[in-house]
């Protein structure tokens, strides 16, 4: 079948690609533009693994197909860092050891970018309803919710006690 | 050397993990993000019936279409002897895991791999698989562990005669074997009760449900040289598996260990890499394979299910005269539950005198067991601890009071064998009494439970090198596969005992070819076995630092002392020099016998077994049958905590694992035999809205058979939480819940019943 043309804008700069149209963004992110970050833990929008955040609306890339990407802004866990500077999340979660085998990590930083970037001032509850489409099997969310609420207290420019 | 009584620098700290940044950026790589040039996709048919006969099997259409590059089923196998493994974590057999792997003439479950395919791409390899002409003869199946051992049930496996029972039995059965313990005398321990209490209680079967799928891409080349990288608990696991159940050499085989997105005991086993390899033989292409998270469930794990009833019997004061169990374990399509621990991990909190317990391993038509995280404590702790509570409220004795009565010591004799030493429950159940929560007012509607755990903890095979650099910075290489932040620890061991920061030493995983032999990550060994190797490793290195200073300044080795990351002289005897650190003394390496490097490779023995006590709080909703966890408090006896945020992480996670398997996970099978809730919609994993914090306490007793102190901790905080919580909705509602999973149509059930 013939690929379609798909031009967007991924990670600030502009890309191009073809693909298949039963392609998901997740696929073509992962095996036609090479970027690996996100990750497949379902392929079925359950896990959160795949999470980007597309023209600010955070979305499972497994659930979305690459043609939809006309036009769009993406950004994907590659795109969150600034440089070589990490992004206070992604320092975040490493202070708070917020992951063990980091699987579900650049999905949960991506979710968090879209949290804070919606909700700078979460609640507990509000931040873990948030990311209850992000599956950590290994921490027990504890560590997670610390380092996102610790964040986000930095990001207003408080200090938590 | 032991360092247990100094004071230390960098163990007992929280540094950064050397391999963090990785994975907070996306650049970290598991195995699915591996390619290879030409690669093919390589993608299994599985069978759709629960236990069938295969007729035939026709790939030529398959084979036939454009873009299909290798087509193989059982034929392109070879025919495995039936011989006992001790490979990976828990009973297998290398026979059944072959044939586990790719079906021969028999299906024995939904899922079971028949057939595989290699293609150019994904698409194309659906479409190949969906060309594949099987021609089955359903069987009847039996899915049930109880329904499995009665008479009449179908059979499995023809030359299945329960072993562990005189005379052997004459005709086949699904019971694989029977095994007992025994201590003291049961009846007489029965008759001196003033008190017994018995239950029955059933577990499902429950998946590891790492987010990471299975996955891996193999080359083979022509001269026989098979490269893998693969996700899993242990790259030599892989290539010992894949050498035997291919017959090939060892030497010829290399296993890269990508990063591992969770394990917890289901990455002990191999799925796909025999079958990536017989594919990319034949396609003379690499071949790449994932599983789906449908695959997963299917076919990989779980853990096992079980039937158990516990009668236990005591003295009014509380004390424990006679305990008695009888379980029934799941094993799946193949022998081998994790019925051996599950006979002994349920009674090893308690100094008992008279025990006697039974087990039973039985296969059914379900996916192959793996190991969960202590495998088979959980389940039977589950019953053991839910009766203990019943006692407790019989004799009208506080749930703690009755744990500390009973409590096993230093000293104790377990009822399967060993004596228990250096050991911490008591202090373990010393910090429940302490601890705020424990002392906290229960708040109106709320129901407290309190639950303990055993697990052995394991050592074994590891070897670790420490290479200092050319500019003094230090790599510390092990072959543990990396799982929950064991590169940390490793580091930071290394680092104390050179005396530099733990960013001094980067901590990497080294391939199959590029390290000594170490066992798989599992049974809590990476910190203790991999970590004892280490620190020897490091150790050796001061030593030849030592001399080469002791040569540069032309002294006795024994006038130089190490301290702070430098050479000094030791005392104003030895002259007057300037210290030489790990900078200056890399720099004259050539000068003074060239590299600077020590491997050692150990047979860790002397892992301190583990216990820990978990108190939660929860409410019930009466409506809808739903509980929540209203608070939850996990303490542990870890030894000593050399990162302590990892150690807690392995706590919380393993506690959180613990409440999924109590209140929402299992499979669930239709009339068929075919799983009804194979994905993480319908089979329900906690989520970050069901949990509340989980407060990791460390209780150290440190294990001295360890140069810090370390005991494993990874498996331990999955044991409690079940009865934890069954004893908390008891407090909270009155009712017993014995069957797992706690969930709400089950608890309003109960509700209703009760009126
Ligand atoms: S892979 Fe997209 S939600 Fe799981
Ligand atoms: S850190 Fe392993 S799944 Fe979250």
């Amino acid at each position: 079948m013939a690929k379609t043309y798909v031009s967007a804008t991924i990670n600030g700069e502009s890309a191009e690609f073809l693909c298949e149209t039963q392609q998901t963004l997740l696929d073509v992110l992962r095996d036609v533009i090479g970027l690996t970050g996100s990750k497949e833990g379902c392929g079925s929008g359950d896990c959160g693994a795949c999470s980007v955040i597309v023209d600010d609306r955070l979305v499972c890339s497994c659930l979305m197909l690459g043609v939809e990407a006309e036009g769009k802004s993406i950004t994907t866990i590659e795109g969150i860092a600034n440089g070589d500077t990490l992004h206070p999340i992604q320092q975040k979660f490493l202070e708070y050891a917020a992951l063990q085998c980091g699987f579900c990590t650049p999905g949960l930083i991506v979710a968090t970018k879209a949290l804070l970037d919606e909700n700078p001032n979460p609640t507990e509850t509000e931040a873990r309803y948030w990311l209850a489409g992000n599956l950590c099997r290994c921490t027990g969310y504890d560590k997670v919710i610390r380092a996102v609420m610790d964040v986000a207290a930095d990001m207003r420019g408080e200090k938590v006690a | 050397m032991n360092y247990i009584d100094f004071s230390l620098k960098v163990v007992g700290t929280r540094p950064i993990r050397p391999d963090g940044v990785d994975k907070v950026t996306g650049r970290a790589v598991f195995a699915a993000d591996t390619r290879a040039s030409g690669m093919l996709w390589g993608k299994i048919l599985r069978s759709p019936h629960a236990h069938a006969n295969i007729v035939s099997i026709d790939t030529t259409k398959a084979a036939a279409l454009k873009g299909v590059f290798a087509v193989v089923t059982g034929q392109d196998f070879p025919e495995i002897a039936s011989e006992e493994a001790f490979v990976g974590e828990g009973p297998m057999n290398f026979r059944d895991l072959s044939l586990n792997c790719m079906a021969r003439t028999k299906v024995l479950y939904e899922g079971h791999a028949l057939a595989a395919v290699a293609a150019s791409t994904q698409e194309i390899a659906d479409q190949a698989l969906a060309l594949i002409d099987v021609t089955y003869e359903v069987l009847p199946h039996v899915i049930d562990v109880e329904e499995a051992m009665a008479p009449g049930a179908p059979v499995l496996h023809a030359d299945m005669f329960t072993a562990g029972v005189t005379p052997k039995p004459e005709t086949a059965s699904n019971i694989s074997k029977v095994v007992t313990f025994k201590k003291g005398d049961i009846d007489a321990g029965f008759a001196e009760a003033e008190v017994i209490v018995e239950g029955r209680y059933t577990t499902q079967p429950v998946h590891q449900a790492y987010i990471e799928p299975h996955a891996c891409l193999a080359t083979y080349a022509p001269d026989g040289q098979v490269q893998i990288h693969s996700s899993s608990q242990g790259h030599f696991m892989i290539r010992a598996y894949v050498a035997k159940l291919l017959g090939m050499s060892i030497s010829n085989i290399r296993v890269n260990p990508a990063e591992i997105g969770g394990g917890f005991g289901g990455k002990t086993l191999v799925y796909l890499e025999p079958v990536a390899v017989t594919l990319s033989k034949k396609s003379g292409r690499s071949v790449k394979m994932q599983m789906t998270r449908e695959d997963v469930f299917r076919a990989s794990g779980p853990t096992s299910g079980a039937a158990m009833t516990v009668k236990i019997g005591a003295k009014k004061d509380g004390t424990i005269v006679a305990a008695q169990q009888v379980l029934k374990f799941q094993a799946g399509a193949f022998a081998g539950s994790p019925i051996g621990p599950g006979c002994m991990c349920g009674f090893a909190m308690y100094d008992l005198p008279n025990v006697d317990v039974v087990g039973y391993d039985v296969v059914s038509n379900r996916p192959k067991v793996a190991a969960y995280r202590a495998p088979g404590a959980p389940i039977t702790s589950f019953a053991v601890e839910s009766l203990m509570d019943e006692l407790a409220i019989k004799l009208g004795i506080d749930a703690l009071t009755l744990r500390e009565k009973n409590a096993a010591k230093n000293g104790t004799k377990t009822h399967y064998g060993p004596v228990h030493q250096n050991i911490g429950f008591t202090a373990v159940l010393d910090a429940v009494k302490a601890h705020p929560h424990w002392k906290s007012p229960l708040k109106e509607g709320h129901g407290r439970g309190l639950a303990t755990g055993f697990w052995f903890n394991i050592g074994g095979e590891s070897s670790a090198q420490v290479h200092v650099n050319e500019d003094g910075t230090v790599t510390a290489a092990t072959g543990s596969p990396d799982i929950g932040g064991s590169r940390a620890s490793i580091g930071m061991m290394v680092a104390e005992v050179l005396g530099v920061p733990a960013t001094t030493v980067r901590t990497i995983v080294a391939d199959t070819a590029s390290i000594g032999f170490t066992f798989l990550t599992g049974g809590s060994r990476v910190t203790f076995a991999t970590g004892m190797a280490a620190t020897q490793a490091a150790e050796k290195v001061v030593e030849d630092l030592k001399r080469r200073a002791a040569q540069t300044w032309d002294i006795p080795v024994d006038a130089v002392e190490w301290k702070d990351g430098a050479a000094y002289p030791a005392g104003s005897n030895a002259g007057a020099f300037e210290p030489l650190d790990l900078a200056a003394l890399a720099l004259k390496a050539g000068r003074t016998g060239g590299p600077i490097l020590a491997e050692v490779s150990i047979n860790a023995q002397g892992a301190g077994p583990g216990f820990g006590a978990h108190i939660c709080d929860v409410s019930v909703d009466k409506e809808t049958g739903h509980v929540k966890i209203e608070r939850y408090t996990a303490i542990q006896d870890v030894g000593k905590a050399i990162h302590p945020s990892y150690v807690e992480g392995q706590i919380q996670g393993g506690a959180a694992q613990g409440i999924g398997w109590a209140l929402s996970e299992e499979y669930i099978y239709n009339s068929k035999g075919l799983m009804e809730n194979a994905g993480f919609l319908d089979y329900r994993v906690p989520v970050a809205s069901d949990m509340p914090m989980i407060e990791a306490v460390l209780v150290e007793v440190p294990n001295p058979r360890h140069p810090f102190g370390a005991r494993g901790v990874g498996e331990v905080p999955i044991v409690p939480p079940m009865a934890a919580i069954a004893n908390a909705i008891r407090s909270a509602t009155g009712l017993r819940m014995p069957d797992l999973p706690m969930s709400p149509p089950k608890v309003r059930a109960a509700l209703d019943a009760a009126g």
